[in-house]
């Protein structure tokens, strides 16, 4: 990963409503003074409750919408109100790959069409053997192969419209894809080989990615970075590793702290976050967690923290006042120790999904016993 | 454990004499298909105990708890064979559903989307009070008062307000505890809860856990809980039934699930989930996906995603000792003991 910065949002905001003529909407502030940097070749993550802003936020650093005030610079340039041309030639170099693989393809087209489309509008270029030399590479670079091309949506299964879906996003060859959501609707089985292929593609085409996702364990594995977001604004960002195993917001602590995980015997079950997000049209002054902080002190209440420094040098950002004061939890994340047995037979499970030559031991050569546990 | 084949009626966690529930060698098939969805399903929830059922999509989770409750569609399916026992009656499937007072009464449900099963003119009082009203009779006023108590007990601040609402102006995680209300209005004896939390954050989710947890403490009420996340599982189970393609794969006492898993379909599961102590590199998958119901293989029917099958595996495995109460469908399990693997 380089550090050359390749999209950067300062003071992002994006306002809804308020503007009814007799009516007034009341005004929803769902993005507020965002600013952040992806790096090229770089995955990252934002994650946050549901109404938090991470839709609204990937929809702005996109110019899928226009933000209320503040940049989105791209590539060097700000896109923030980019139109026409500069937008056509925005949505090459700039991706979506959406949550639902059952609504986001039209069910009349062809998965061919599907993928040749974006090739249509934005490699005129083409003749139509080398778009259908294309499609057939973009297939196989998901995973599917050329003869998939002639049927139609309804003929796949979640995981391989969702590998449509991946496939389309790239036939343009952007620079950078952001997925909202994208393997949310997906069984484990399945989310696991979606996972593993963004994680190729990021590493064999230099993508870059940005993920939301609510699962933190998949935000964990698949990203370099992240930010953590509360009532549209960030509260705490840095690597991966940092804000995972050094969590420094309460928020983002409270939050790691809901990850179901298994309690050691005897165990009481930790105190959980109570309470609920306020709504986004009326949000706290001052730290907007405070309503649900457990160390909120008077000065929270009136003014919004900085997202300041936490580790000079290192990245790792937070908006807390009293972030110092904080004990940092223990982040080593909890899970049942397994058997000796066990763990060989989970090496034995990867080695043969891996391509390992599976051979059966001849009956009778096993233990009577069942192993002791 | 000391014989090999150990079917799940003969476990002796399902002889205690305070099984709640106990399902055997449920199968179901829907009209019009050759293969039944549910094949052979056998489970028990004795007082107090959360058992999970976990599987992925389409395994037949929902199909055996809408079952249990007597709340399939008439005339869609054929129950092949079942037997229920229910606080120590039983119960012949082919013949006979649970007695349809029993339901919302002794027996609970919860579902995903509480949105769908709350009416969306009444307001919140009126609904629980109502189903108070339906089965313990007594006054409005009383069952008033008694909805007013659930939604304290369910952790809902200002009830006296909440009483008032109507469901559209609740977060999904108020909805959610409005409808645990209402399940607890009449001390249900079982919980059956499909995917409770599915739909919610993960801070709303670890409450909502937790307030099921403290009610099976308090109340001794046997819960059954399905799900398709392992975390959630690991988190709150006593005990774990693994599904796949409509029959129980793998199923135990959920420490020895998740520290000696046996059944392949169970490790690799564990094994393509993305871990917090574990990030990067390459998850291990599952490959393909479920078959359709139509194509579902003969003998093991996870023979087709498997990566030890052989020739052995169209026939079907019976169930297999691990551990006290802990069982796995598996012609090869342990692996260790039948499998090798060369690079
Ligand atoms: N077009 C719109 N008009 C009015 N309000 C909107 C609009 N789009 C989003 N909002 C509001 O802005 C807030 C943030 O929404 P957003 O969809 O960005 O959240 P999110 O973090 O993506 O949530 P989720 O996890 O549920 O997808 C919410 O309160 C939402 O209701
Ligand atoms: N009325 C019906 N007629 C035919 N097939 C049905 C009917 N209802 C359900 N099925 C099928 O039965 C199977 C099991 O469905 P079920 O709803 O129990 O799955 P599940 O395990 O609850 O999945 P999910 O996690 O998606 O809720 C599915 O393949 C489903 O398509
Ligand atoms: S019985 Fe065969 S196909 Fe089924 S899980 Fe075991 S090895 Fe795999
Ligand atoms: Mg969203
Ligand atoms: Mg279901």
């Amino acid at each position: 990963m380089s550090g050359d910065v390749i999209l950067r949002a300062t003071g992002v905001t994006k306002r809804f409503g308020g503007d009814g003529f007799l009516t007034r909407s009341p005004v929803v502030q769902a993005v507020d003074d965002v600013s952040l940097e992806v790096r090229r070749g770089e995955t990252f993550a934002i994650v946050g409750e549901s109404g938090c802003g991470k839709s609204t936020l990937a929809r702005l650093l996109m110019r899928l919408l226009e933000p209320t005030a503040g940049q989105v610079i791209f590539d060097g340039e700000d896109i923030s109100h980019a139109a026409g041309p500069e937008l056509t030639r925005l949505r090459r170099d700039m991706q979506f790959i959406f949550q639902d693989p059952f609504s986001s393809l039209n069910p009349r087209m062809t998965v061919g069409k599907l993928i040749g489309e974006p090739l249509e509008v934005h490699r005129p270029e083409l003749s139509t053997g080398e778009r259908r030399a294309k499609v057939g590479d973009l297939l196989r670079t998901v995973g599917l192969s050329d003869e998939h091309a002639n049927r139609y949506p309804h003929e796949f299964s979640g995981g391989q419209r969702q590998r449509i879906g991946i496939a389309r996003a790239l036939a343009s060859g952007p620079k950078l894809v952001i997925g909202d959501e994208p393997v949310s609707a997906l069984d484990v089985s399945i989310q696991a080989q979606v996972i593993n292929l963004l994680g190729d593609l990021s590493r064999d085409l230099g993508l870059t990615l940005v993920i939301i996702a609510h699962d933190l364990g998949v935000i964990r594995h698949m990203s370099d970075r992240v930010a953590v977001m509360y009532l549209g604004r960030i509260v705490e960002t840095g690597t991966a590793a940092e804000v995972f195993d050094r969590p420094r917001h309460p928020y983002t602590q409270a939050l790691l702290a809901s990850i179901p995980a298994p309690r050691p015997e005897g165990e009481e079950r930790a105190a959980h976050l109570l309470g609920e997000m306020p709504s986004p049209t009326a949000p706290p002054p001052g730290c907007r967690f405070h309503t649900r902080c457990p160390f909120a002190r008077p000065e929270c209440r009136t003014a919004i923290p900085e997202l300041a420094s936490a580790d000079p040098g290192e990245d790792h950002r937070v908006a807390c006042y009293y972030w110092r004061d904080i004990a940092s939890p223990d982040g080593a994340a909890r899970a049942v120790p397994r058997s000796e047995p066990a763990e060989a037979r989970f090496a034995l499970y990867r080695a043969a999904i891996e391509g390992g030559q599976v051979v059966h031991k001849p009956a009778g050569s096993a233990p009577a016993a069942p192993p002791a546990t | 454990m000391s014989s090999d084949h150990c079917p799940p009626s003969e476990r002796p966690a399902g002889t205690a004499p305070a099984d709640i529930l106990r399902l055997t060698d449920f199968k179901l098939r829907f009209r019009g298909q050759s293969v039944a969805t549910v094949n052979g399903v056998s489970l028990t929830v004795s007082a107090g105990e959360i058992l999970c059922i976990v599987g992925e999509s389409g395994c037949g989770k929902s199909v055996t708890a809408m079952s249990v409750m007597g709340l399939l569609p008439k005339g869609t399916s054929d129950v092949l064979s079942g037997d229920l026992s229910f606080m120590g009656k039983t119960y012949d499937l082919r013949r006979q559903n649970l007695p349809p007072h029993l339901r919302g009464n002794q027996i609970a449900m919860i579902f995903q989307e509480p949105m769908t099963s709350l009416n969306p003119a009444f307001s919140v009082g009126d609904q629980i009070a109502e189903s108070v009203l339906q089965h313990q009779g007594g006054t409005r006023a009383e069952a008033m008062q008694r909805a007013r108590d659930l939604l304290v007990k369910v952790g809902i601040s200002a009830p006296d307000q909440r009483l008032k609402e109507y469901p559209y102006q609740l977060s999904g995680g108020m909805r959610q505890r409005v409808m645990i209300a209402i399940a607890l209005a009449n001390d249900p004896k079982l919980l059956i809860a499909d995917e409770p939390t599915t739909a919610l954050d993960v801070t709303i989710q670890a409450q909502i856990l937790d307030l099921i947890d403290e009610l099976r403490r308090d109340t001794g009420m046997g819960t059954m809980m399905i799900t398709h996340d392992l975390g959630v599982v690991a988190e709150i189970a006593d005990n774990v039934a693994v599904m796949y393609g409509g029959e129980i794969v793998e199923y135990g006492p959920v420490r020895e699930i998740f520290a000696n898993p046996q059944h392949p379909y169970t490790i690799g599961l564990m094994s393509a989930m993305p871990r917090l102590d574990r990030p990067g590199g390459r998850l291990a998958i599952v490959p393909g996906s479920v078959p359709a119901i139509e194509n579902m293989p003969s003998g093991c029917r996870f023979r087709t995603r498997c990566a030890f099958a052989n020739e052995r595996c169209t026939e079907r495995p019976l169930p297999k000792a691990a551990g006290s109460g802990h069982h796995a469908t598996c012609h090869f399990a342990p692996l260790e003991d039948h499998i090798r693997v060369q690079a």
